[in-house]
């Protein structure tokens, strides 16, 4: 169980902890009415020898944590197999989403390969029309690069106001792994693009042939072509044995399963980037190739699956904040539903296109709350309202919305997706 | 022959600069003069399998021809499932034709007609992708005949009409110029670029919307107050992996098997404890028992005649059904071509019988 998710045990020791945390809000430290048995007596785990170091070749976490997963959003998706989950942000920590809970969107299935059997194809406006294996592969130079991967939907369902409650189904799709690859440069150089070689199109070797048209610049500045998340092998779900990193561009992009790199003059216009993943604006027209994931954060605790259990006191609010254009050197938090805001402190690694952690820690007085958050990036973004998005852009765009997010905590701690205004 | 790399003189260069370990840690993986040498050159024919991407200005397009009317068949047997006979899509599955004038109203209905710029996209997506769960099994000219048939549906050509290669440019879909590129950077970014307001920055703050008023969030996931039920549902599952009686029915081998092939039938059915009916009718105690007993299942008028004829679910039924489906209830509306190999027919007879119960 983790801290938010008392069992029999820990209920029956919330009174002391309540006790506890009133005496914080006053400075004083409290006096125990009984021993603690947990202290007192001899517990098993103290007693008996644990499992030996081949109980559990590849570790999983504690049983404690099995609450820990991603979830799924049965009525979003006609089908279960082209559909999604959620990452639990919520129970996360840090800026590393741990590989087993990064968000999984499939179109077709996860496409088993054994990648012996894979192969990836470099054809058109190129010199040479190249195949390469997986060993191929495994011997071009390689990078080690941190990148959230944001869903273009994530908070999609968030546009026409506040609908689901929990910032696993609001924000959770988006992970940030470490990722090993290939820069796509060496491998468009080892092909020999054509001068009139101005797109890319993606495809994979799934059941739903996933292609997106990327345009060069973008293909020889920071794309890779990765077989590694956080020092393991890609997850099937991720795409084993290869998928492409499109650093800062919706998710959509990075075709999993990648099999096919095809270099034209001009872009294929494919399903993904025209009834899919275009933005549709109140007045009937459409934004299309809307590729970068502007700046965006949510507070993940406290949130309505993370409440307030231990009263007043010390409290530690902690988030997520991202940008597609750099990185995040400030995020603002607000009390008050923004009528103040205070500057957050950022901690861990920042990396460009990367997720960035922030905490700010106060004293609760156990009055209700709004809270929200407010990501800068590096360009000297904002992150903005929903209310000044839906001005632009209407409430019909589905995609790209990284509107600022407000939970209500009650008195009681229990926490709600609202909006203010 | 234009290779877009770095020298290997400034190469030199940079290796040769004073120690920056933070620039060393972020160089760039380094290019090679002439490459690594890595790979080989792609068979012309090896191309052609994998090249199928059609575009716009119809680069791509094989030669071909298919016309409305058979169109209409093929869409009912492989697409009607989940698009509707006419596209008008059954549950959440895409909605493919009509929606005309409704961009700009609060429930946009975006279909072929509706919203899609590009006819290429209906051609290329259908190859690559349709039917669900058997990707590339139209031939070219059953995806001309299916393109022309979502052309007729949403108004856009008469119902003797053929498309062929020859003439795909030359009906144009009405939404090509709602489309126009990304222009946050120009309507957005300065707007969102201002320093903002710290302190005092409302007079007044209310709540204006709450998510529990639609309560659509999946249950269990409320937070503290849902951690008890969570360890029971826990519990329970670990007593039935536990008490899990041991298969005397069929072959584990077989129905390991058939598990593997029912993912082709699992976009439309469920099956075993808990399955409800989706495209496809529920799959519970199928094997051994008189066939369409799904409760609230729509059964189509020939499966229904079928059933009201005696028809039971038997090894021998099952193999037949399986094997052509079209043929053994014609008119039915499972959009599936069958199994055509025995062991598979029998693997999936047997996963039946194993997971959907006798």
């Amino acid at each position: 169980m983790s801290d938010n998710k008392p069992s029999a045990t820990r209920r029956q020791f919330l009174g002391g902890a309540a006790l506890a945390a009133g005496a914080a809000a006053t400075g004083k430290l409290v006096h125990a009415q009984a021993a603690d048995p947990l202290i007192t007596e001899l517990q098993p785990w103290q007693q008996f020898l644990g499992p030996g170091v081949d109980a559990a070749p590849y570790g999983m976490p504690s049983p404690f944590e099995s609450h820990v997963v991603r979830r799924n959003v049965p009525w979003l998706t006609a089908d279960s197999v082209s559909s999604v989950n959620f990452t639990p942000l919520h129970e996360m920590e840090g800026i590393i989403t741990p590989n087993g809970l990064a968000f999984e969107r499939h179109h077709g299935g996860v496409a088993e390969i054994d990648p012996a059997d894979h192969r990836l194809m470099i054809n058109g406006l190129v010199d040479t029309q190249m195949v390469f294996t997986m060993q191929d592969l495994m011997r071009f130079p390689r990078e080690n690069r941190t990148y959230f991967l944001e869903c273009a939907a994530n908070s999609g369902m968030e546009w026409r106001g506040a609908q689901l409650n929990g910032c696993q189904f609001t924000h959770g799709m988006i992970h940030n792994v470490v990722y090993t690859g290939v820069p796509l440069r060496l491998l468009l150089e080892e092909a020999g693009v054509q001068t009139n070689g101005t797109w890319l199109l993606a495809e994979g070797a799934d059941a739903s042939a996933m292609t997106r048209s990327i345009p060069m610049e973008k293909c020889l500045d920071d794309c890779l072509v990765a077989t590694h998340m956080n020092g393991e092998r890609l997850r099937p779900e991720q795409g084993y044995p290869l998928r492409l990193v499109v650093p800062g561009w919706e998710g959509n992009m990075w075709v999993k399963w990648l099999r096919r790199l095809e270099v034209g003059d001009q872009p294929w216009h494919h399903r993904e980037e025209t009834s899919k993943y275009t933005d549709l604006l109140a007045n009937g027209d459409a934004r299309r190739f809307t590729w970068v994931m502007d700046a965006k954060s949510v507070i993940t605790n406290p949130s309505p699956q993370a409440p307030i259990l231990h009263g007043p006191g010390p409290t530690v609010l902690t988030g997520v904040a991202w940008s597609g254009r750099g990185t995040i050197p400030r995020v603002d938090v607000t009390l008050d539903g923004g009528m103040n805001w205070h500057q957050a402190r950022m901690s861990g690694p920042s990396f460009d296109k990367s997720m960035h952690r922030f905490y700010f820690e106060f004293d609760w007085d156990g009055s209700e709350l709004l809270l929200q958050s407010r990501a800068h990036d590096s360009t000297g973004y904002v992150q903005p309202t929903k209310d000044q998005l839906r001005e632009i852009r209407g409430e019909n765009s589905i995609y790209h919305n990284n509107g600022i997010q407000t939970w209500l905590v009650r008195e009681n701690g229990e926490s709600e997706n609202v909006e203010v205004g | 022959m234009k290779k877009i790399l770095v020298s290997t003189a400034s190469l030199l260069a940079i290796s040769a600069l004073p120690a920056l370990p933070a620039l060393a840690q972020e160089a760039a993986a380094p290019s090679r003069d002439g490459g690594y040498g890595l790979g080989r050159e792609a068979l012309p024919e090896e191309v052609a399998a994998w090249d199928i991407d059609i575009r716009p200005d119809g680069a791509g397009l094989p030669v071909g021809s298919g016309n409305v009317w058979d169109g209409e068949g093929l869409f009912i047997d492989y697409c009607s499932a989940c698009h509707g006979d006419f596209g008008e899509a059954v549950g959440r599955w895409p909605v493919l034709a009509g929606g005309f004038g409704t961009m700009e109203s609060e429930d946009p209905v975006k279909t072929v007609g509706s919203y899609w710029p590009y006819l290429s996209t209906v051609w290329d997506y259908v190859h690559r992708a349709m039917p669900y769960g058997s990707a590339q099994s139209l031939t070219d000219d059953e995806v001309y005949a299916l393109t022309a048939y979502l052309m007729y549906v949403n108004d856009l050509v008469d119902d003797d009409f053929e498309l062929s290669n020859e003439n795909f440019l030359e009906v144009p879909l009405p939404n090509e110029d709602a489309f126009f590129m990304d222009d946050r950077a120009e309507t957005e970014y300065a707007l969102f670029s201002a320093e903002p307001c710290m302190s005092d920055c409302a007079e007044s703050i209310e709540v204006t919307s709450t998510a529990s008023v639609l309560n659509v969030t999946p249950e269990g996931e409320g937070g503290a107050t849902e951690a008890t039920a969570e360890v029971e549902v826990e519990e329970e599952a670990t007593v039935v992996e536990e008490a899990a009686p041991e298969d005397t029915g069929p072959d584990p081998e077989l129905v390991a098997m058939g598990e593997g092939l029912f993912r082709q039938c699992s976009s439309c059915h469920q099956i075993g404890d808990g399955a409800t009916n989706r495209t496809g009718p529920a799959l519970v105690n199928i094997y051994g028992h008189p066939a369409g007993m799904q409760d609230g299942f729509r059964y189509s008028p020939a499966f229904t005649e079928a059933v009201e004829g005696g028809l039971e679910w038997t090894d021998e039924t099952l193999a037949q059904f399986l094997a052509n489906p079209r043929d053994f209830i014609p008119g039915n509306r499972m959009g599936f071509r069958g199994l055509r190999d025995d062991e598979e027919i029998a693997a999936m007879i047997a996963y039946i019988r194993a997971e959907g119960g006798e």
